[in-house]
């Protein structure tokens, strides 16, 4: 067997490899619980590819570094869990603003506050979504396994690249803590996005006609423009032209409502047939699995909805599984987050139902196995 | 007509600027423009990073790659500007309040790295971009809208702070000294590490209304008068230099850079082939 292929990892690790994988050369960030390991990983394996690692004095330097690589024109990640994701905020929308790609890993831990740092939660679905101020497009990707966070975070590097926007990779401690059987799948057999050359046009924002991500130049290659978090004119510079403010804010938010198609992902399991749908995303999947083949073996027709882009969130599909089944119970390790917009989505198509976790443990198969049948 | 430098080195379609009138940051800009260009630099490859606050609008007006970011910041972009691509020649311009205060801590780690990037800390004393807030650069006892009753902070010496942290070039210079200005920047640029030069600037609007400094022209002559050149200095007696501001070049030494130390990891590695 190829030991180099095949791998015995936790989720933290294969985040890396995923990472380098889709061509990550710079790495920035803070040492934080639990998602230390991506720190460490990228420390050892970086300057073995000739890229460059960076601990930074605190979690803010962390993602600005990252995103100064990238307008370098290298991809870039940096990492984080809830009291550091907090911390990254405002240079989140920095990012979306000023369209540069990097990827913030969160590895979501019980919180608020410091809260419980090696337990799981995922507390901060909402916070991925609109955590920074300001209206500002989004995208979010919530992997469930070992391999699938591999694959995953080359996901998010390719839609950072394609869409220039910070990509969030929205792990927690379960997925990341994780160890399972992974496949180092290579570069030549993945599609992996890079940017394409750049003509210097003194216009670096401008997009052609029905376009809406104008293509990256990085510094240093003669396009000598300006990159600013201020609402900016066709060649970076800051403008108070609010006819200008206005199509750009709606430039940024189209770029990824326009590719929906495109952007989206999500699994059904064990749908077909189903009168009943639970709706987990992330560590919590596996628990709904074990629900859903105890409930199964009970004789009941239940089956899963899985947001892998947890934003946008897959609404026109959740709505036909909603139209088909009696009820839907989501299940996540929060008070009651992504219910939400699983609430929004479904208004009364079916009856909705909730099982959470906040006390630092994961949810269990018996636990969503209980709801269920509440429902039945 | 705009001078050959300012043609060369400014975006002049975003000109004129928006500093009041008297302000000491457009000469200080210009200071650095013409060390650039005094330095033969490749202007595709000269980055200028700022953060927010009056001194970091400068950089949407310098025809180089500019990047304006988030308040307190500049020094973290322009870290990870540098190690990624360590071939671009990377200058921060920067505030009192913006390197100071909320970027603090981005400052002095930069200096511990010694990583070749040049700090410029336009200095004005006084929060400007938001209607004259005390800074941690406004003199013990004066005025800002947020001390008014004086100011009981004592305040930074800057270059001193980035001599502390590790900064390997470091000095001060004014916005009326403009020759000796722009001997410091070229020097400062040329270091090959940390180099921080704080620029003293004139704010007539905020910090010399609220402390009744008496205008734009004498608050140049104050400078004109009471900064003396660190050199002149060591041949003075105390008493003539009490009261007195030092400029010039203050320090500067060795030491191994920090992207060149990353650069040998990377051979050692084996991820240079």
């Amino acid at each position: 067997m190829d030991k180099k292929r095949f791998r015995f990892v936790q989720g933290n690790e294969a985040c890396v490899e995923g990472a380098l994988t889709a061509g990550m050369r710079f790495y920035s960030g803070y040492p934080i619980t639990p998602s230390t390991e991506i720190a460490e990983q990228s420390a050892i394996r970086l300057p073995q590819l000739g890229g460059h690692f960076i601990q930074m004095e605190d979690e803010i330097g962390g993602i600005a570094a990252a995103l100064g690589a990238s307008a370098a024109g290298v991809k870039a990640m940096t990492a984080t869990s809830g009291p550091g994701f907090s911390l990254k905020q405002e240079n989140i929308g920095y990012g979306c603003l000023a369209e540069i790609p990097i990827v913030v890993v969160d590895v979501q831990r019980s919180g608020p506050s410091t809260g419980m740092p090696t337990s799981p939660s995922q507390g901060d679905v909402m916070q991925a979504r609109w955590g920074t101020h300001g209206d500002h497009p989004m995208i979010a990707i919530a992997p469930s396994s070992v391999q699938d966070t591999y694959n995953q975070t080359v996901r998010c590097f390719n839609l950072a690249e394609k869409y220039r926007t910070p990509v969030i990779l929205l792990m927690d401690e379960i997925i990341g803590h994780l160890r399972e059987g992974l496949e180092v799948i290579p570069a030549e057999e993945l599609e992996i996005v890079n940017r394409g050359d750049h003509n210097i046009t003194g216009m670096a924002y401008a997009v052609g006609e029905g376009e809406y991500v104008p293509e990256f130049a990085p510094f240093g290659e003669g396009e000598r423009y300006n990159i600013t978090g201020l609402f900016h004119n066709d060649a970076g510079f800051p403008t108070n032209d609010n006819d200008f403010t206005d199509k750009i804010e709606h430039r940024l938010m189209a770029k990824i409502e326009q590719n929906l198609d495109d952007i989206l992902d999500w699994e059904e399991y064990m749908l077909d047939d189903a009168e009943y749908a639970i709706v987990a995303y992330g560590g919590t999947v596996r628990a709904a699995k074990g629900a859903i083949e105890k409930l199964r073996a009970e004789g009941v027709k239940v089956g899963l909805f899985r947001p892998v882009t947890v934003w946008p969130f897959p609404e026109e599909a959740m709505k036909k599984v909603a139209d088909k089944v009696k009820a839907v119970v989501v299940a996540e390790h929060n008070y009651g987050q992504l219910l939400l917009e699983v609430e929004r989505v479904i208004k009364d198509r079916a009856e909705l139902s909730f099982v959470g976790k906040v006390d630092g443990t994961t949810l269990k198969p018996e636990d969503i196995q209980a709801k269920v049948k509440e429902v039945l | 007509m705009p001078s050959k430098l300012i043609e060369s080195t400014m975006r002049t379609e975003n000109l004129p600027h928006i500093w009041c009138p008297g302000c000491g940051h457009g000469i200080l800009m210009r200071d650095v423009a013409q060390a650039i260009d005094n330095l033969g630099l490749d202007h595709d490859k000269v980055v200028i990073v700022s953060g927010i606050g009056c001194s970091s609008r400068a950089a949407g007006y310098m025809d180089f790659n500019t990047l304006h970011t988030t308040h307190g910041r500049a020094i973290a972009f322009a870290t990870g500007v540098k190690l990624a691509n360590p071939e671009l020649t990377v200058i921060v311009i920067t505030g009192d309040g913006d390197a100071a205060a909320i970027g603090g801590n981005h400052f002095i780690h930069a200096c511990r790295r010694n990583i070749d990037i040049t700090v410029v800390v336009f200095n004005n004393n006084i929060y400007g971009m938001t209607g004259g807030q005390y800074s941690p650069t406004t003199p013990t006892g004066e005025k800002g809208t947020t001390a008014p009753y004086g100011n009981i902070d004592y305040d930074f010496d800057l270059p001193e702070l980035a001599k502390a942290a590790g900064a390997t070039f470091t000095g001060r210079c004014t916005a009326y000294h403009v020759p000796q200005a722009i001997k410091l920047l070229e020097a400062a640029i040329q270091n090959k590490g940390l180099s921080m030069v704080e620029g003293l600037s004139v704010c007539p609007t905020y910090y010399g209304r609220k402390n009744k400094k008496g205008g734009v022209i004498k608050m140049y002559n104050w400078q004109k008068n009471n900064c003396i050149d660190v050199k002149k200095a060591e041949k003075m007696d105390p008493e003539e230099l009490e009261g007195k501001i030092l400029m010039g070049e203050f320090y500067h030494k060795e030491k191994p850079e920090y992207c060149e130390q990353y650069e040998a990891i990377i051979e050692k590695c084996g991820g240079n082939k």
